[in-house]
């Protein structure tokens, strides 16, 4: 089966939408009708067939839209993508990785040859076809993060390992969650994540952190996060808050089905071999209320917990103002059946 | 943690005591590749218990197609190294764990000076090579009290910073010399015996480095010593440590589910909660700190053994 | 005036612990007017401290630069401001060999300028020694536009290069040596809370 690729834009006229096909696989990331802070940690990657868990990186109907719309947020703020002095062999060995991984799982869309350090690599769905010196920058047009991360859907997180800590060394970065690369390269972890209110007292982070620093690399995983975005936006930075922060405000009971998407981040760990640093990719998948809604169990799901959240979380999420529009819209799919354990649909 | 069925390929003595193994994928597989400094853990199957040592890889971290170790044979100790130097033929199947990196450079460091005593040369040869590739500079010491006990020798390339320490020839390594006047940025590491790396990090700080640049790995075997009992509480059973067995060995042999990586007390994975304690915990790690060993409520399997009564582990 | 108390905050946020003798080891001292007080208190703990001390004062008046100079410093030197101090920080710091302590003393701005410039040159942060005194302004970046707005002493207030009305983080990068202002208004143009001063 040859994938087909959406025509479609992450703003302006916002004419991202999701296929039926699509909207099934979906990885909603509530399994049970209430939300509790949770490490939730799996093996990665593993999962059901056609799911977003089965292959390493997963590719989907959304991906040359995507690596569009990294481009234009790219050419118009290039700091977006950065990498300290120190993180080049890391960059090689996720490009080495995700090159692998995609020729691997998806050979009707990605192929790499290698002999030695001499590789030709081919993109098909982006048109490209390249050879290259493995380990070395002259022969590749940017530095080898940005490369393969131009070619990637999703953020990613270089981290380096010192000092029984992880620092922020490298990252590409144009479709976070409010927070700003060019400001965090460079901060260890918890300094990375002090914004995030009440965690450090929870002691969430130290668990993250240990945890983190014995993933080795023979083994991989994966956790799910979420929050709310207002129009399907990749570029929620910090950077362009004053751009798309009025949007947020366009909530209406009548537009918030179409307009309010939920926004799960598919975050996964790896242990990279020869720069022993950490690849911390944050796949973003978005879906509207609507869309949600064509799945009963998730529509009746997802009007409990959003019902039934701490409204310190709804704050810190960003969705507070439009938190009640979002219940009294979600109310009518829920007829308070039961829903079935686990995140996929019945 | 997932295992790795390889051959021994090559076995050759580099000194009446060191010998070094190449293993590889029995169909010629590529390995996973790894990071200077970075160890393996090996298999012993002797009798009923497996005995496991770590070893830190010797090849070169980019050459996937096979792992090398050189092992320094240690006859007062458990007998792992023994079981290496003895039992052990080329074209045997061995059974490794994956590369995991206890030791590894900071990538940041405007320059990198190496310390190695005796058989500590090994994390150094394949961060050499990744030095290197990078391109990095460096300076190599090593030291050894004889040319037959320098088994690293024909392992070291020659050339001008690398340097060799023969104390039987005279030749002793004045630490003062080597780090005073360094450059900002230079990060040292020592691997050898503890007095090596406590007498660096002395120097070090006396000459006003920040410990953040100063880095040593002790990768000593655990050892042996008198045979204990522990109580293992979820099944209320009790578990005869041997005197040649570590703590950790023993509960493996016993199927007690309990998490490793170094086997060597440095990597923090095994740490175990005490819950009784009537006796004393001999505490052989690098990963506990004064406090927490005198307090008795934690203990490093992989590496520390009991003196007394009764001791329980939350296991 | 000691070195300042600030309230307990976020981890990102920097902490002063003040600046403690190293004895007669190398070091490189970078103070402004405020921070010299630090230095003088500094030297009369222990005045082996300035035997082998390259000192280096930002906007110093004159009669504070006689005060450092009579504590002997191995050198003295003065720039009129952090911008001219630059490129002599530099060159001080790779001249420098492991071993060598960086006091710093001042305004959150100075100290986070200078800190910066030494950890880009290899200096390890534990070799950096802080001590606050003076003004509780801030150097601030401007998540939006990236300039660097000096002495900010009211949240919100206003970038000084693209106009936004931003709000004062307590979030700090060290690479920068800069407080983060985020666009205060941006959900609802115009409502612009009442600015406050801001406090250590
Ligand atoms: S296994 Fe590493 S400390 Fe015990």
């Amino acid at each position: 089966m040859t994938m087909q690729f959406n025509d479609e834009t992450f703003r302006g006229d916002y004419t991202f939408r999701n296929s039926a096909a699509a909207i099934r696989r979906f990885p909603f990331p509530f399994d049970r009708d209430g939300y509790m802070y949770s490490v939730n940690i799996e093996q990665h990657p593993g999962g059901p067939a056609g799911s977003p868990f089965e292959f390493a990186f997963d590719v989907d109907e959304h991906y040359v839209a995507e690596m569009k719309d990294r481009e234009i947020t790219l050419a118009d703020d290039p700091m977006r993508c950065q990498s300290l002095p120190h993180m080049e062999l890391a960059g090689w060995d996720l490009l080495e990785l995700i090159m692998v991984s995609k020729a691997r799982d998806y050979p009707e869309l990605f192929k790499l040859n290698r002999d030695g350090n001499a590789w030709h690599w081919i993109n098909r769905p982006l048109g490209i076809d390249k050879t290259f010196t493995f380990l070395d920058p002259t022969t590749l047009p940017c530095g080898p993060m940005e490369y393969i991360t131009r070619q990637a859907q999703g953020d990613f997180a270089l981290l380096h390992e010192r000092e029984g800590n992880l620092w922020l060394d490298a990252g590409m970065v144009t479709s976070q969650a409010d927070w700003s690369l060019d400001f965090d390269v460079g901060m260890n972890f918890f300094e990375w994540h002090a914004p995030v209110p009440k965690a450090r007292k929870m002691g969430v982070f130290d668990k993250a952190l240990k945890f983190l620093l014995a993933v080795t690399q023979e083994q991989s995983y994966r956790r799910l996060n979420w929050t709310m975005t207002v129009n399907p936006r990749l570029d929620t930075s910090p950077e362009n808050y004053h751009k798309w922060g009025p949007e947020k405000r366009s909530i209406t009971p009548a537009n918030v089905g179409a307009k309010q998407f939920l926004r799960v981040e598919l975050q996964t760990f790896w242990r990279l071999p020869r720069s022993n640093a950490l690849a911390f990719p944050i796949r973003c998948y978005l879906c509207n209320l609507e869309d949600i809604a064509t799945q009963p169990k998730w529509g009746r799901r997802l009007h409990r917990v959003l019902r039934d959240i701490d409204p310190d979380l709804a704050e810190y999420k960003g969705f507070a103002v439009n938190h009640e529009v979002i219940v009294d819209y979600l109310a009518q799919f829920d007829d308070g059946a039961e829903t079935s354990p686990g995140i996929f649909p019945d | 943690m997932s295992k790795l069925a390889l051959k021994v390929t090559e076995i050759e003595a580099l000194s009446p005591l060191v010998k070094r193994f190449r293993f590889e994928d029995p169909a010629g597989a590529p390995l996973p590749v790894f990071s200077g400094g970075a160890h393996i853990t090996v298999e012993m199957p002797d009798g009923d218990t497996i005995r496991r040592n770590s070893y830190s890889l010797i090849s070169d971290p980019h050459d996937g197609s096979g792992y090398e170790i050189a092992v320094r044979r240690e006859d007062r100790g458990r007998g792992g190294s023994r079981y290496m130097h003895t039992r052990v033929n080329e074209g045997d199947a061995i059974t490794v764990s994956s590369p995991a990196n206890l030791f590894q450079l900071d990538l940041r460091a405007r320059k990198h000076v190496l310390i190695a005593g005796g058989i500590g040369i090994t994390p150094f040869l394949s961060q050499l090579r990744q030095l290197g590739i990078a391109q990095k500079p460096y300076e190599l010491h090593y030291a050894a009290r004889s040319r037959d006990e320098a088994a690293g020798l024909r392992l070291l390339p020659d050339a001008a910073h690398i340097h060799v320490h023969i104390s039987d020839e005279g030749a002793r390594m004045d630490l003062g010399a080597i780090l005073d006047g360094q450059p900002l940025g230079t990060h040292v590491y020592t691997c050898g015996p503890e007095g090596l790396i406590s007498a660096v990090a002395d120097q070090a700080a006396r000459l006003g480095w920040p410990k953040t640049a100063v880095h040593s790995e002790a990768f000593t075997a655990p050892p042996p010593g008198e045979p204990f009992e522990v109580v293992v509480k979820s099944s209320g059973r009790t578990v005869q440590v041997k005197a040649d067995q570590s703590l950790l060995e023993a509960l493996e042999a016993a199927q007690v589910e309990i998490d490793y990586s170094c086997r060597g007390g440095a990597c923090g994975r095994c740490r175990t909660h005490v819950i009784a304690c009537d006796g004393r915990i001999l505490h052989n790690d690098h990963w506990l700190s004064e406090a927490e060993r005198a307090e008795q409520k934690t203990i490093m399997p992989c590496m520390s053994r009991f003196k007394g009564a009764r001791l329980e582990l939350d296991l | 005036m000691p070195n300042t108390k600030f309230s307990p905050s976020i981890d990102s946020r920097p902490t002063y612990a003040g600046l403690v003798s190293q004895g007669a080891a190398p070091g490189i001292m970078v103070a402004d007017a405020a921070g010299a007080d630090a230095l003088v208190d500094l030297a009369s703990a222990d005045s082996s401290v300035m035997d082998r001390a390259h000192v280096l004062l930002v906007g110093a008046a004159a009669d504070t630069v006689s005060r450092i100079e009579a504590l002997h410093p191995k050198a003295l030197h003065g720039a009129p401001d952090l911008e001219a101090a630059t490129p002599l920080v530099k060159r001080l710091l790779s001249a420098a060999r492991m071993g060598t302590t960086l006091y710093l003393a001042g305004s959150e701005g100075l100290m986070g300028h200078v800190a910066a410039l030494a950890t880009a040159e290899g200096l390890p942060l534990e070799a950096i020694q802080m001590e606050h005194r003076g003004t509780v302004a801030r150097r601030m970046q401007c998540v939006h536009c990236k300039g660097i707005t000096e002495d900010v002493t009211t949240d919100p207030f206003t970038c000084s290069h693209c106009g936004l009305t931003l709000f004062v983080r307590d979030h700090f990068s060290r690479r920068l040596g800069a407080f983060q202002g985020v666009c205060v208004d941006a959900e609802t143009p115009g409502v612009v809370p009442d600015a406050q001063e801001i406090r250590a």
